[in-house]
């Protein structure tokens, strides 16, 4: 009896020895915190994308409030967040254009040349290090999905043909999967940038239809059509400089023998879209 | 069987088949020219070589088409006299398309080479020599492609105590380092001769696997008597003939992790790379082919065949006759070697083999969970966990690959051999490294 009575006296000694440590260690120690940055950052969503180029949710927060970026920064939040975190803060909630990832390729299956039968590890990364997996183009999208994986906003579906298709109103522009593309065919641009070249192999004519029936041959009638300046060839591919040249508009890509530049709005490789041109083996 | 007492090895490893019977008899045969050859500029590691010649140019076999852009980059020679057709983009064995020289063969042309006067080596410094083996073209023709002179470039305060000449040859089903030490052992012999002495090495030791005991007797026949030069005959296993494998397996030393032969003060060269030494500085011959072994259930006629650089692997594979039978065609070894997209590719300076599958010899297991047998670890001769590594692969965890020492896999595959569960541990850790290697570069 007198052994449980040491022990309840001793430990409860001890708790109140600590709890009153603690106590004095909450008064003294205590680092003074803006009250509204949990405010903020309950309102912001809370998804540590990124997207806005800091660590996470509570780092953007911080630098909210000390003015660095404008609440409209975060690419993942609605208007009405915008709008209630501007209010709560006093500050312009400022413009943003809606930005989404691209791909710059439209090589899917039936469409890019097949050349092999690719068996082993199912991720785009471990194909392209196989003999560059089993397209002829070796630009072009793998279809096995890794940005698709690592979307944490389930932005990113596989379509029929294998070829991953964005949801613009779900993708936040985070660059997950621009990160992620052993190819780099993703890019993350203004929604607003209808101009968009579906291909990246620097193959010129004969050798670009060989490998691809939506391949850009490099022929240049795009940058012959739009406004003087807008589009470049390069490397055997155009480049559409959006600040450099006059309006952009769907004329540009009348002309195009293969339907690489397509005049996108909303999201890409709509049904509706431009006839794709079946790739039959010879 | 006092060879077989005296053969060395090292811990861990493992015994796959070695189907070597089907070519391993077959003396080394020239291969006709062909029309068309294809050479990308970047065949070695390092920077590309930067062309001499333009497209329309008449060259000669053995002519410089492109000098070394860098130290770490050699040069490129022509394997057949005739025209430079054009420089385009072509696609390489690894599926990229890089940079290449298309030349077109003189069909009238005897192709025949013309010996030039054998260089002094004994009178070249060491920078000269270096140079010489870079104008050689010469890489490591085990199938990595460093470039060879880059290993000869001490650093200051370092010094080659010995010398390993890597006849090992540990990979199933080749056999061109085989039938090159029996059929020119004196060039073999010759070659460790001369790097030996430029590197003021103290021992040059030959290594080869006892699966090769005619090799064996072929070069121990032609060494000078009491020469700095000796034959180490080693147990049959694989990886042995990886570098820090066959160092540790020959001396019982250790190459630290994340460092290289030379910091143990050993230099590694491949038996072709020093034929070719010897044909560069004794007939003036640079590196414009090599013996590549034809093997496989896919061809009908299996070969050891000198092929010019830059042949098309689909015209190797049909003077060997390829059959319909054929699945899948891999560029160098079955347990390191590249699985082929195109057969529209070049022979590299590092292509030791071709080898064609049939879909019954293709082994695609079914995978299952790791069960946690440690079978790997046993497999794995740098000590790793392969196991750990691949699961940590799998969750995309880079960091904690980084601390267990991912990079210092060699890519050996022993582990997926030995994995009973069919897990593909060697192409995990493969497109791991490629993506810490990718986030690196995006960081500095």
């Amino acid at each position: 009896m007198v052994v449980i009575f040491t022990a309840v006296a001793i430990m409860g000694g001890l708790g109140i020895f600590f709890g009153f440590g603690l106590s004095l260690a909450h008064r003294f120690l205590k680092v003074e915190e803006d009250p509204r940055l949990d405010a903020v950052e309950d309102l912001l969503p809370g998804s540590n994308c990124g997207a806005c180029g800091e660590p996470g949710c509570r780092a953007f927060a911080e630098n909210l409030i000390e003015g660095v970026h404008s609440p409209s920064t975060c690419s993942v939040s609605t208007a009405s967040t915008i709008e209630s975190v501007a209010a709560l803060l006093g500050v312009d909630p400022g413009k943003q254009v809606k930005r989404v990832a691209r791909l710059f390729c439209a090589g899917g299956l039936g469409v890019a040349r097949q050349i092999a039968d690719y068996r082993g590890e199912g991720s785009c990364r471990a194909a392209h290090l196989v003999g560059g997996g089993g397209k002829a183009c070796s630009w072009g999208c793998l279809g096995l999905a890794d940005c698709m994986v690592v979307c944490d906003f389930d932005a990113i579906q596989m379509n029929d043909q294998r070829l991953p298709v964005v949801d613009v109103d779900r993708c936040t522009a985070c660059n997950d999967c621009v990160d992620v593309c052993p190819r780099d065919l993703f890019e993350v641009m203004p929604v607003t940038q209808n101009l968009i070249v579906q291909c990246k192999a620097p193959l010129e004519g004969d050798q670009a239809r060989a490998v691809c029936g939506v391949a850009c041959d490099g022929c240049g009638r795009c940058a012959q059509d739009a406004p003087q300046g807008l589009i470049q060839m390069e490397n055997n591919l155009p480049v559409v400089a959006y600040d450099a040249g006059g309006p952009a508009t769907p004329v540009a890509t009348h002309r195009c023998p293969t339907g690489a530049i397509q005049w996108v709005e909303g999201g890409q490789f709509k049904p509706s879209g431009h006839p794709v041109k079946e790739f039959c083996l010879d | 069987m006092t060879q077989a007492r005296s053969a060395k090895s090292f811990s861990h490893g493992v015994h796959p088949a070695e189907h070597k019977q089907a070519s391993s008899a077959l003396p080394v045969e020239r291969m006709p020219f062909v029309s068309l050859y294809t050479l990308p500029l970047s065949m070695h590691l390092g920077a590309p070589s930067r062309p001499v010649v333009q497209a329309g140019d008449q060259v000669r076999r053995g002519q410089v088409l492109a000098e070394p852009s860098g130290f770490v980059s050699t040069t490129l020679h022509s394997p057949a006299t005739g025209r430079v057709v054009s420089m385009d983009l072509a696609r390489h064995p690894n599926g990229q398309y890089v940079p290449c020289m298309m030349i077109e063969a003189d069909p009238f042309d005897t192709q025949q080479f013309e010996p030039a006067e054998p260089i002094d080596w004994r009178a070249l410094p060491i920078d000269g020599f270096i140079e010489h083996v870079q104008r050689a073209g010469l890489v490591g023709m085990g199938g990595a492609a460093f470039p060879t002179h880059v290993k000869y470039k001490l650093p200051e305060g370092k010094r080659c105590q010995r010398l390993v000449i890597n006849g090992c040859e540990c990979e199933p089903f080749l056999t061109c380092d085989h039938r090159l030490m029996l059929e020119r052992p004196a060039a073999v012999v010759r070659g460790a001769e001369i790097v030996a002495s430029k590197l003021g090495a103290d021992s040059a030791t030959i290594g080869v696997e006892l699966n090769k005991s005619d090799a064996i007797a072929a070069v121990r026949h032609e060494l000078p008597a009491d020469g700095p030069i000796a034959v180490q005959p080693l147990k049959v296993k694989y990886p042995q003939g990886a570098e820090k494998m066959l160092i540790k397996a020959m001396f019982g030393v250790e190459v630290p992790a994340g460092k290289l032969p030379l910091d143990v003060d050993i230099v590694v060269n491949n038996v072709s790379t020093m034929a070719a030494i010897t044909d560069y500085f004794e007939r003036g011959q640079p590196l414009v082919e090599r013996i590549v072994t034809v093997a496989g259930p896919g061809v009908d006629r299996p070969a050891n065949l000198v092929v010019p650089i830059g042949t098309p692997v689909r015209e190797v594979l049909q003077y060997c006759k390829i059959n319909h039978e054929a699945r899948q065609v891999v560029m160098g070894g079955p347990m390191m070697g590249m699985p082929l997209a195109s057969l529209d590719v070049p022979v590299l300076k590092g292509t030791s083999g071709l080898l064609a599958f049939t879909e019954a010899a293709l082994n695609h297991p079914n995978e299952y969970a790791c069960i946690q047998c440690g079978r790997c670890l046993e497999a794995c001769g740098n000590l790793l966990n392969p196991s750990r590594l691949a699961r940590l692969a799998r969750a995309e965890l880079y960091d904690e690959l980084h601390q267990e020492h991912v990079l210092d896999c060699m890519e050996c595959g022993a582990c997926t051999f030995a994995c009973p569960s069919g897990v593909p541990v060697v192409h995990l850790i493969r497109a791991a490294k490629a993506t810490i290697r990718k986030r690196g570069s995006k960081d500095a």
